[in-house]
């Protein structure tokens, strides 16, 4: 277990040195001038600056020394001066992650409640006509083109039966409270405003459930074919057998058998969600890192597209080193190669 | 698995229609229904230009009309029919998909059995390469390579490519691990016949039935992520009526929701369609990793 964690946790900077390596030869194979991506048109003309940019990118150098230095400077968290907001890279996604982040929890906290619910459901009453829903919920969840049922679901419940508020984090000209987590919600509450809170919650609530549909299908099918399983075994028998109502053999056995392979599905689920949340954001101008590579992209940012993409990656590798881990930990019985 | 080796190897042609009959019959209904709605699109791929519609790309109404009977989905914002472009769309998204999928499975097939059945060197530089191709969230590489490429469906699909190989490279390669340790190919070996031959004639044949169950359904979420590359601005470019670019011009009009209903519909249509078929495959070919 340990020494699986130890080989994981070595694997690591490889990989980040493999994602840093491609990033790099992407930014190599573009057709414009990189120098054009570093410097502010108005300071082109400046050859003091254009100087000190190039030597400290190292643009006047081979190419295995300008790989050398851009390792150097990423890792200094240096990723290079957004093209078309004129700020360092890092500093533009450092101030847009919590939102983010903000979507990406909520939206999963929704995604496994309603699938662990419909999971459970089905299993409960399979072949029941609330099998059949939940199924196609769930499939049609899983199937949505997201930046399309953003776009519906804004029409209907905003739009036409004002049910929801429209886009972003806050309604227009409302100040955002003071920072502390950058969550607006969780920052509202610690500001103790509550009329705040309702309304960072409300802007929050519809993004996070079309982000949190699209992986419900999966959560879904996995727990309702892991709860049939456990209420096939013998425990669950015995459970039956020895007089405990259906609730509690499929709340207190059945669930359980469940809920490591949820563990293991999580971080999968992560790789959806960070695509989900790239097109979600850019239906409702949610001002976080995905709707920022998506404009970065528009106008072919290549920095502040390399910068997210590497910030991407290393999410995404935590995520699924964290699943890993907490796998191993749950369930000894596994075989970890 | 011993199911599947006839619809593999080479049977006469009377047989494999009967296969086919009663392969049909043991397909479930869903899956049927996956298959018909793709049927479809192809068919409409490969004759919609034929069909009485209206021209997907000239003015034929009044800008930004309601669906009414003269246009079934409505107008859009350059008074050209939506349903029509919705239809004609199926020209882009549709090839794109099979041509990503194809070069996906062959260039990780190709990789994967490399790496499986040589073991060694070979293994260690694929699978590496692999774990670092997915060590990237798929939405944000295809981005960042479609960016650096440049605009345009052709880059779109390139980056999508290797964004998919690694996956068939996997699947492959875990075949190929497994049937390289059956008897027959021991016997092969014992015979004299060399790797390559080995490889190509009595393993790589009952390789397949993953990749293509995968491939299947991986179809739609082709057509998902090509939509979804569109909609962002990498893939079609105006005035193509691709789904996603069509998608995204109903997202600056927000009103008009009929603009963006139909090439939403469709790609629904297609992805629903391959996970069907995809699991009416799966269930009955590959029961164990159902």
């Amino acid at each position: 277990m340990l020494a699986y964690v130890l080989r994981r946790l070595i694997s690591i900077p490889f990989l980040l040195l493999g994602v840093a390596s491609v990033s790099f030869l992407l930014s190599q194979m573009t057709k414009g001038d990189p120098l054009a991506a570093l410097v502010p048109e108005r300071m082109m003309s400046n050859p003091e600056i254009v100087e000190t940019v190039k030597a400290q990118w190292g643009l006047d150098q081979p190419l295995p020394i300008r790989y050398l230095r851009y390792l150097g400077n990423l890792v200094q968290g240096d990723l290079g001066t957004s093209f078309a907001t004129r700020r360092p890279v890092a500093t533009d996604i450092a101030e847009r992650l919590p939102a983010t982040l903000e979507l990406v929890i909520a939206a999963m906290i929704i995604g496994t409640a309603m699938g662990l619910t419909l999971g459970l459901l089905s299993a409960r009453f399979r072949g029941s006509a609330f099998d059949s829903i939940a199924r196609i919920f769930a499939l049609i969840g899983s199937s949505l083109p997201i930046f399309w049922s953003g776009l519906i679901l804004l029409y209907v419940l905003s739009v036409r039966l004002a049910i929801v508020p429209g886009t972003g984090r806050l309604p227009p000209r409302i100040a955002p409270p003071p920072h502390h987590t950058g969550f607006y919600t969780v920052d509202a509450l610690i500001a103790g405003d509550l009329s705040l809170f309702v309304q960072a919650l409300t802007h929050l609530a519809l993004p996070a459930f079309v982000l949190g549909w699209a992986v419900t299908g999966i959560i879904t099918r996995l727990v309702r074919s892991s709860i049939v399983e456990g209420l096939s075994l013998d425990y669950a028998r015995t459970a039956r057998a020895k007089g405990a109502p259906e609730r509690v053999v499929l709340v207190r056995h059945a669930l359980p058998n469940a809920l490591i392979p949820l563990l293991t599905i999580l971080g999968f689920t992560f790789a959806y969600l960070i695509t989900g949340a790239v097109l979600t954001e850019a239906i409702f101008s949610w001002p976080g890192i995905g709707s920022y590579a998506v404009r970065a992209a528009g106008a072919l940012d290549y920095p502040a597209i390399g910068g997210v993409t590497i910030v991407g990656s290393v999410a995404f590798l935590l995520a699924n080193l964290l699943t890993d881990i907490a796998y191993a930990w749950a369930n000894p019985r596994i075989k970890v190669h | 698995m011993a199911d599947i080796t006839p619809a593999v190897t080479a049977a006469p042609a009377p047989r494999r229609g009967r296969q086919l009959r009663r392969l049909s019959r043991r397909l479930p209904l869903t899956a049927k229904i996956g298959a018909a709605i793709l049927l479809f699109w192809i068919l409409t791929v490969l004759t919609v230009q034929f069909w009485p519609l209206a021209d997907p790309l000239a003015m034929v109404g009044r800008r930004l009309q309601p669906p009414s009977a003269a246009h079934w989905l409505g107008t859009d914002a350059l008074g050209r029919d939506v349903f029509s472009r919705t239809l004609h769309g199926s020209i882009w998204s549709i090839p794109i998909a099979i041509v990503v999928v194809a070069c996906a499975v062959s260039i990780g097939s190709f990789l994967g059995a490399i790496s499986g059945f040589f073991g060694g060197w070979w293994d260690t530089i694929i699978m590496r390469l692999v774990d670092v191709t997915v060590a990237f969230p798929p939405i944000l590489l295809a981005m960042a390579v479609a960016a650096m490429l440049g605009p345009g469906l052709a880059n779109a699909s390139i980056a999508m490519v290797i964004v998919w190989w690694p996956i068939y490279a996997r699947l492959m390669r875990a075949q190929v691990l497994e049937v390289k340790e059956r008897e027959h190919v021991e016997a092969a070996v014992a015979g004299g016949a060399g790797g390559l031959r080995v490889l190509r004639v009595h393993v790589l044949p009952l390789c397949w039935t993953p990749t293509l169950i995968n491939a299947t359904m991986d179809f739609g979420q082709v057509v998902l992520l090509a939509a979804s590359l569109s909609f962002i601005g990498l893939g079609a470019t105006p005035p193509s009526p691709e789904w996603g670019s069509m998608i995204s011009e109903g997202a600056t009009r927000f009103y008009d929701w009929w603009i963006a209903f139909g090439p939403g519909m469709a790609i629904l249509s297609v992805v629903l369609a391959t996970s069907f078929l995809g699991d009416g495959l799966r269930d009955l070919f590959d029961r164990r990793s159902a």
